[in-house]
């Protein structure tokens, strides 16, 4: 019921309402607009900004929960890294893009320390919060963290005697990863790969308090048209938010095949 | 010199001391268990001689070879652990093909290894299957197979059947044993199971508390136990503590009883010892009541009996002892629970231990041979 009322309906509406005219008329006319400037343009770069923190997201994450997990690792750097973890995947929004504007900003005090102290201005270099590189800096903030939370259980999951029997059968560290750790967690790894694209992909709030009038995502352009005085469009953004399912459909199909086979093993 | 040495092996954990200064020596081909109780430090000693440890102090030498400080990767150990060990994104081929690849073998000699390992394991028709498609048998069958295919200076097994059925144990146990007679490759074994360890090994090492109480034959540690600990450990014992009152005609009092049995000969008088009776050895009849009790017995009531096929254990309760008596199913019968008994104890074929000989009361180093 809930999932009725909150995603099959309003999806479905956003699907009819994509094809439909100001007047209440059937029309391609918006799915002809968005496969056009500047919608494509928004539409990769929102693609690129997802792929981006979400890879990143996707390596770091998993070096830092390893690291966190792995044995020798004292019991309470774990518990405190999955404490902020939970607190950090969840952190998002305007909230967190003053957060940056006030650490990253041109006078954030992270810039006014390099600045005043080590006579390096970021913003000098091209540096700038309220761009694209600021956007995917600040989404790994809470990218990072989620893919913590997603694959620690996975990481948990690789048993101690695998690697000491791929030792004792003559195996480096790396042969190790290469043949049974990755392999093994590479499901794992995919499906939050999924998560963490589809998590950035939709972020809004982020993206708009922090750049909202130098980078357009496709989020925000919805946003423009759905509550815009001047630029009011809704069928257009209910097609843009259509073009958004297509882009999540696309990446499902990528993903299964791949999926399916890292995970034939368990069949 | 032997095969495979552990030299005065020593490993702590903070205050708890995992190994006490162990000494065992192997020659080839040979098949030694290390027994032991939970906590006893027989896996502890395992690990140190696979690599996965490195020991506080002493040494391991495999063939005039000190390897102590080797990485396990080089130490061409072959390892068979207690379960969940096999590779689960790997069939039972790629499995056992593993140690093979990683020294880059020729692939056509691989697959030939596999082949033979695989059939030599009975598991020939299951090559193809990941190890969830396996039972914990044939899964612990892949291990010992990928073990064997490196060609292992040493095979060790770390309690390989603790996860099986009794069962499955019983056949598995066997057939480690012939593919290790066949192979002639030297084995170190570690099983809590003192059935096991009995039926496979050449040699036994009871360990307790971090040291080797006592290594020797299966035999020997059945009919000669060395330590009360040992005697306890292996088989079932009835234990009877007495003084020696008599050393010359082998005469020991336990209660009010006096016994005499061949060990107590030359024993010192006032000596307190432990008359140790293997449950087989005590013969019990029914008591007739108000009759002397005659030489060399004890008197007691049936406490309960168990059924274990052709024998049944009776556990009797005598006034300072309780005993254990191991009889023919049919004859036990005739002594239901609640009858009066007579337990008659061997004057040959019993044990006698100084209770000073009690492990923690005197630190000797009785490990070795």
């Amino acid at each position: 019921m809930y999932a009725l009322a909150f995603l099959f309906v309003p999806a479905g509406e956003v699907i009819v309402g994509a094809f439909k005219n100001a007047h209440g008329g059937a029309t391609f006319d918006h799915m002809r607009q968005i496969v056009h400037q500047p919608y494509l343009d928004q539409y990769w770069l929102t693609i690129k900004i997802s792929l981006i923190t979400a890879g990143g997201g996707c390596v770091i994450g998993l070096f830092v929960a390893y690291a966190a997990i792995r044995a020798g690792t004292p019991r309470f750097l774990r518990t405190i890294l999955s404490t902020f973890s939970g607190v950090a995947a969840n952190f998002a929004g305007i909230p967190l893009a003053f957060a940056f504007i006030a650490t990253l900003g041109t006078i954030g005090i992270v810039t006014t320390f390099m600045r005043d102290h080590l006579g390096f201005d970021p913003y000098a270099h091209g540096f700038t919060i309220f761009g694209e590189t600021g956007v995917e800096i600040t989404y790994m903030y809470f990218q990072i963290p989620l893919m913590i939370l997603v694959i620690a259980p996975a990481i948990d999951g690789l048993r101690a005697e695998w690697r000491e029997a791929a030792s004792n059968l003559g195996a480096s560290s790396f042969q190790f990863w290469r043949y049974v750790g990755i392999p093994v967690l590479l499901p794992s790894i995919l499906g939050a790969f999924i998560l963490l694209f589809g998590n950035s992909f939709s972020a809004y709030a982020t993206a708009y308090g922090l750049a909202g009038n130098s980078v357009f995502l496709i989020p925000i352009t919805i946003g423009f048209y759905y509550s815009g005085n001047v630029l009011s469009d809704p069928h257009l953004a209910q097609a843009l938010a259509f073009g958004m399912f297509v882009v999540l459909a696309a990446m499902m199909l990528l993903y299964i095949p791949l999926q399916r086979r890292s995970a034939r093993w368990m069949r | 010199m032997a095969y495979l040495e552990l030299r005065e092996l020593r490993r702590a954990f903070g205050p708890v001391v995992a190994l006490d200064g162990i000494q065992v020596e192997l020659e080839t081909g040979e098949f030694l268990s290390l027994l032991g109780p939970s906590g006893c430090g027989k896996t502890t000693a395992l690990r140190l001689v696979a690599g996965f440890d490195r020991p506080d102090s002493g040494s391991i030498v495999v063939d005039g070879k000190d390897l102590t400080r080797v990485s396990p990767s080089r130490r061409d150990m072959g390892m068979v652990f207690q379960a969940y060990s096999l590779f689960p994104n790997m069939t039972a081929e790629q499995n056992v093909e593993f140690g093979l690849r990683i020294r880059k073998n020729r692939r056509a000699a691989r697959r030939k290894r596999v082949s033979e390992l695989l059939e030599l394991v009975g598991l020939g028709h299951a090559g193809k299957r990941y190890p969830h498609q396996l039972s914990g048998g044939m899964q612990q069958r892949v291990a010992l197979a990928r073990a064997l295919a490196i060609e292992p200076r040493v095979l060790l097994l770390d309690e390989p059947l603790s996860a099986l059925d009794a069962k499955v144990r019983v056949q598995l146990r066997e057939e480690i044993r012939r593919i290790q007679t066949q192979l002639g490759i030297t084995t170190l074994y570690v099983t809590h199971d003192q059935e096991e360890a009995l039926s496979i090994s050449d040699h036994v090492a009871v360990m307790s508390s971090g040291r080797v109480e006592q290594l020797g034959t299966p035999a020997e540690m059945y009919s000669a136990p060395a330590t009360p600990f040992v005697a306890e450990f292996i088989g079932t014992m009835n234990r009877l503590e007495a003084v020696v009152v008599d050393g010359e005609r082998g005469e020991v009092e336990h209660g009010s009883t006096r016994l005499t049995v061949d060990a107590a000969q030359g024993r010192t008088r006032g000596e307190r010892v432990l008359v140790l009776v293997r449950p087989e050895l005590l013969e019990l009849e029914a008591s007739t009541d108000g009759g002397a009790a005659g030489e060399n017995t004890l008197r007691g009531e049936v406490l309960t009996q168990t059924f274990l096929g052709p024998v049944t254990r009776l556990k009797v309760i005598a006034p300072d002892a309780e005993l254990i008596a191991d009889m023919s199913t049919a004859r036990a019968a005739a002594l239901p629970i609640g009858s009066r008994v007579v337990a008659h104890v061997p004057v040959a074929g019993t044990r006698l231990l100084s209770l000073s000989e009690e492990p923690a009361s005197d630190g000797q180093d009785r490990g070795g041979r």
